[in-house]
């Protein structure tokens, strides 16, 4: 019997395509996206527009909270260590959450490097804005990629720019020389064992989700449609004025992505999203995108 | 001879690769007319309450009844085995349709740091192991006397059939290993006018 292995850590991504996973800070937000629909809830102390408004260290959320949330729901529970915080992500496997996010959304807890992610039988998702970033995090043992997007601002803007990026380069990988993809690899370092595989299969070796600034269930379907197999949504359900509402809302337009009419229907009367931020306005040190790279 | 896979959400794609590698013609089932034109269903791996959520509200049970009345197969893998199931002892009020006798207990191994996977033998699909992939998977605790196991992992069975429906609680979509699809496709022929 074998445990842990990459197969299983991709296979627990791969059964939540076409789902929605949610940001929550406590049980009753947890049940709500549960009753939603949601396929997993990601436990966190503040949503990111909170993080946001409340500056200071972000940190991974109160085990105490946490296993109170797993108690609470049947769906999987992923939760957020810092970058690099391999402490965190130790105290988050002891105590069984399904999935952990190193993610840009906290404060950093190393500048240089990530987790090294093989050493877990957990498995790992992790943001990106363009491929070299999404390869070097495979070959860290990250199971799930997911945009980055601009966390906690309600709008779309960089989501939709990460994943386009992300897409285009692997467009452009594909359409190399066999000669020269060593230096590819070297360029963006990555071994170059990853880099033949989306050479060869037209696409990253693990699943791509979209993330960062999913307000609306138009959103959702966009990101889709741009290619995204799920969507995370962060502030977008809790800071809006309906939020059950809106959730079941995202869930039906991940799965009916593509058919506007039901876009329509569930678009309609959903009270206020959340107020959001023109990414233009913000001051570069305040973007969560760029802490990692 | 059309194949659909319920693309409400799970590994669907994952399925419908696996049919596409056997030459099936393969569809994604999502709204009510789709049943139509099929012969056979999967209903792959992902979120029981989930899937159970999106089916009720875009009016797809009675279509998955009158499917099933029809006497057309259907295969349940994981999430799918649940819902096919006649109860759900640790959800007792989560829906399921009832086709095969058997009562499964929801994410029996414990959360994903326990899933597993591992070679089994499985007669009916020939001598060579066939390797098993558990996700967070249910366990069948109870099974009626119509009911045929078809393979075991230590005391639980894990492969069943009862007439013209077949549920698994791991994920043959995630191997290379096409052996249990055959399987059913064979049941599918079998039912086809």
């Amino acid at each position: 019997m074998e445990k842990g292995t990459l197969r299983l850590k991709v296979g627990l991504a791969e059964m939540l395509k076409g789902g929605v996973i949610m940001d929550v800070v406590n049980v009753k937000q947890a049940k709500i996206a549960e009753k939603s629909g949601a396929v997993s809830v990601m436990v966190l102390e503040r949503v990111p527009a909170d993080i946001r408004k409340a500056g200071g260290v972000a940190r991974m959320a109160d085990p105490n909270k946490i296993k109170e949330i797993m108690k609470a729901v049947s769906i999987p529970v992923m939760a957020k260590v810092r970058i690099g915080h391999f402490a965190e992500a130790q105290i988050l496997e002891s105590i069984g959450v399904d999935y952990i996010d190193e993610s840009e959304v906290l404060t950093p807890a190393d500048g240089e490097s990530h987790i090294d992610k093989f050493k877990f039988k957990t498995p790992f998702v992790c943001g990106a804005r363009n491929l070299g970033e999404a390869l070097r995090r495979i070959s860290e043992g990250a199971a799930l990629i997911r945009t980055k997007g601009e966390p906690g601002t309600g709008n779309i803007v960089e989501a939709v720019r990460h994943m386009k990026l992300v897409n285009s380069e692997i467009k452009r990988m594909t359409t190399l020389k066999t000669k020269h993809l060593s230096n590819e690899a070297k360029n963006i370092r990555v071994p170059l064992e990853v880099v033949k595989l989306v050479f060869k299969t037209g696409k990253i070796p693990v699943p791509n989700f979209a993330a960062g600034g999913i307000a609306t269930p138009a959103d959702a379907s966009l990101m889709m449609q741009l290619g995204a197999e799920s969507i995370f949504v962060g502030s977008g359900v809790f800071k809006s004025t309906d939020p059950l509402r809106r959730a079941k809302a995202i869930v039906d337009a991940v799965t009916y992505f593509d058919k506007p009419d039901v876009l329509a229907k569930v678009s309609s009367g959903l009270g206020e999203a959340m107020k959001g931020i023109d990414i233009s306005t913000m001051d570069e040190k305040d973007y969560m995108q760029t802490r990692s790279r | 001879m059309i194949l659909g896979i319920l693309g409400l959400q799970g590994d669907f794609y994952a399925h419908k690769k696996m049919g596409e590698k056997l030459g099936i013609e393969t569809i994604i089932v999502r709204s009510p007319e789709d049943f139509e034109k099929i012969d056979g269903l999967i209903i792959p791996g992902g979120e029981s309450t989930t899937i159970t959520k999106l089916l009720s509200r875009y009016n797809l049970i009675k279509s998955l009844k009158k499917f099933h009345k029809e006497g057309k197969p259907i295969f349940g893998t994981c999430a799918g085995m649940i819902l096919l199931a006649k109860k759900i002892d640790n959800h007792p009020d989560q829906f399921s349709f009832g086709f095969i006798d058997i009562s499964v207990k929801r994410n029996a191994y414990g959360r994903q740091i326990e899933s597993f996977e591992e070679d089994v033998s499985i007669p009916i699909i020939g001598k060579n192991p066939f390797r098993t992939v558990f996700i967070r998977a249910p366990k069948i605790s109870r099974m009626g006397k119509s009911v045929e196991s078809l393979a075991k992992h230590n005391s639980d069975h894990i492969l069943a059939r009862e007439g013209n429906i077949l549920v698994g609680s791991f994920h043959p979509e995630l191997t290379e290993d096409t052996r249990i699809y055959e399987y059913f496709l064979e049941m599918v022929k079998r039912t086809k006018p």
